[in-house]
């Protein structure tokens, strides 16, 4: 093969079966690669146990019970009219999150929302803080009456998850 | 080591596989600056801490269970019943800390004597890719008794990523294998915690291989002019680690038998509860200044990358000190500078394990602040501006003219 000497920069044959190989190799190796990566995704199981029913019958006014979804804290707090008319009165300026009372309830007395701090995910306590809300005390995130970011590190409101009305008094959350 | 290559067998071994030829070549024959101090013992220590880790975490291994349901009751097994399982479990613990305590004076003396500077900068960067597996190690480690530090410092570290736009909440459910820090997550981490002091062993190999090539830094940071520079490694400087060898370990037992949790957090012994966030939290003492600086910057992003550059910065270090001198002890501006950073630091870790409010937010900020303006701003101006103190000729002369004696009563100050 005389397109073989050194220093020869003709493109041949040889150079396209060169580059064919190594684009397969890379290819090969990727898709080799994937599943390890993969797997330390949530598994089957885990996803599976992903949806909660709640019975709200027993929570008072003004009460909130904490239940476990995906393993997260799950506020649930029946708003007293005072709690729901405080958020409500918040002008949208003043919110780092933008977000009506309205846009993060489905029926007004029922909030209910990952107590999960939207910082770095400890759990904020309730009835604290200087808007009547949650205070996260790992790093000082105050939230209001709605679960709203009112001023803290923590760049958004308390996540409202998806979840239905069954009847009632229950919801089916994820 | 050179009688025992004269026994035929070892000698037939040795031409087929070298081993005790190199060990004899870089543990013995080495040859080492003759004005090494006690700085230089650091990195000698840090390799024992390393191998006691490895030691006392494979026994630990043997009886611990990494499972949600049984991983804390395992490790109060281990300090109840197991034979010796309390001391082991403490020199494990302890060690880590002392661990960080060593590789951190190794990093200061590093920064002192300017052992980053040409042409040493893979050297330092080895060093510094060990010092971010070390963390890793060290973070996961934590995470494993799940107790309440345990699950709430994994919850916290690990939503670091959360911060990355669009693919952070991926990431870190990634992380996770699951919506919050569980049974996964303290699964995988056992298994890099166990791989990963494996991992820095081959970095240290790494890092022993760049020193050996371009040999020793040493305290006038002068190059070697010729082999009266030189001492052998044994056994001059086998019998000085050695002594600070059994310092380290007073020190170290000092801590082990009278104040084994003096360095931990008493939150710890409360098993990990998700539904429920300890009221303070803090890290480690050794992550401190670097959880000060995250918190500084008011914004989650800006917080993390802070954080990551507080770290990053120091690979570019050899180009940000434009200083051709390498040892601070002929630099009299840098000194001044040197000492107001270890103030700086001392005062990050400080506010680091105070909880962020009042007057502690703006120290922090304004430490955070000095702590890069020394790496980016005063450390190029003081390489210009400064006029270093004459160099000496070699490293041979102020030694041998302070006595006989080699390797000792260098005629230096120290730091
Ligand atoms: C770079 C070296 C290492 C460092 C810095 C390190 C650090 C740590 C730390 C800080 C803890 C938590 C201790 C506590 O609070 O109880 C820990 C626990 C543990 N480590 Fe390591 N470790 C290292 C190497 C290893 C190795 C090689 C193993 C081998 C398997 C291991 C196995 C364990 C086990 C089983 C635990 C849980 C038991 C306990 O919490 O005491 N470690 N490690
Ligand atoms: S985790 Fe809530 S403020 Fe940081």
């Amino acid at each position: 093969m005389a397109e073989h000497t050194i220093g020869a920069h003709e493109e041949t044959r040889r150079d396209f079966l060169y580059v064919a190989t190594g684009a397969v190799a890379a290819v090969g190796a990727a898709c080799a690669v994937w599943p390890l990566i993969d797997q330390m995704n949530p598994s089957a199981d885990v996803l599976a146990i992903s949806s909660t029913e709640v019975d709200l019958g027993p929570v008072e006014v003004g009460q909130q019970i904490t239940v476990k979804w995906r393993g997260k804290p799950l506020f649930v707090r029946h708003r007293t009219e005072a709690d729901i008319e405080e958020a409500r009165a918040v002008p949208l300026e003043d919110l780092k999150d933008p977000q009506t009372d309205a846009e993060r309830v489905e029926k007004p007395e029922w909030l209910v929302m990952v107590g999960v701090c939207t910082h770095l995910g400890c759990v904020p306590l309730a009835d604290q803080g200087d808007f009547n809300g949650w205070f996260c005390p790992c790093h000082g995130s105050h939230y209001d009456t709605s679960g709203r970011i009112r001023r803290g590190p923590a760049p958004e409101n308390l996540t409202v998850p998806g979840y239905a009305f069954t009847d009632d008094t229950t919801i089916v959350v994820g | 080591m050179e009688s025992l290559l004269n026994i035929g067998i070892v000698r037939w071994f040795d031409n087929r596989l070298p081993l005790l030829s190199y060990t004899q070549h870089h543990m013995m024959d080495y040859p080492a600056p003759r004005n090494l101090n006690y700085a230089w013992n650091f990195g000698s220590l840090a390799g024992l801490a390393l191998v006691i880790q490895i030691v006392t975490g494979i026994v630990l291994a043997m009886h611990y269970t990494p499972h949600t349901e049984m991983a804390f009751d395992s490790v109060e097994r281990i300090m109840r019943d197991v034979n010796y399982g309390w001391l082991i479990r403490y020199i494990h613990s302890n060690g880590a800390s002392f661990f960080f305590i060593v590789v951190y004076l190794h990093v200061f003396r590093g920064l002192y004597y300017g052992s980053y500077k040409a042409p040493r900068e893979v050297l330092w960067w080895i060093g510094l890719v060990i010092l971010l597996c070390m963390m890793g190690t060290a973070f996961m480690g934590y995470v494993l008794p799940w107790g309440q530090m345990s699950f709430w410092g994994a919850t916290v570290i690990t939503n670091l990523f959360s911060a990355i736009p669009l693919i952070g909440t991926p990431i870190v459910e990634w992380l996770w294998g699951g919506f919050s820090v569980d049974n996964p997550t303290l699964n995988r981490f056992y298994a890099l915690h166990y791989l990963l002091p494996f991992v820095i062993v081959g970095l240290v190999v790494l890092h022993l291989w760049a020193l050996h090539h371009k040999k020793s830094n040493n305290p006038l940071g002068i190059d070697y002019k010729g082999p009266q520079d030189f001492i052998p490694f044994h056994p001059y400087y086998t019998i000085k680690d050695a002594f600070g060898v059994g310092v380290f370990l007073i020190v170290f037992a000092a801590f082990l038998f009278y104040a084994p949790n003096y360095m931990g957090h008493p939150d710890n012994y409360i098993p990990a509860d998700p539904l429920k966030t300890p009221a303070h939290i803090v890290p480690e003492w050794y992550f401190l200044p670097f959880y000060a600086i995250l918190r500084a910057i008011p914004d989650k992003l800006g917080g993390v990358i802070a954080m990551g550059l507080s770290i990053g910065i120091l690979f570019l270090l050899p180009w940000l000190d434009t200083s051709r001198v390498r040892s601070a002890t002929f630099r009299p501006v840098f000194k001044w500078f040197y000492l107001l950073m270890l103030i700086d630091m001392g005062i990050l870790g400080y506010v680091g394990s105070q909880p962020a409010e009042g007057d502690w937010i703006w120290i922090g900020q304004l430490a955070t602040a000095y702590y890069f303006i020394h790496f980016l701003v005063l450390l190029p101006l003081i390489g210009w501006f400064e006029r270093p103190r004459p160099l000496p000729d070699s490293i041979a002369k102020p030694v041998l003219a302070a006595g006989p004696v080699p390797g000792v009563g260098a005629a230096h100050d120290k730091a």
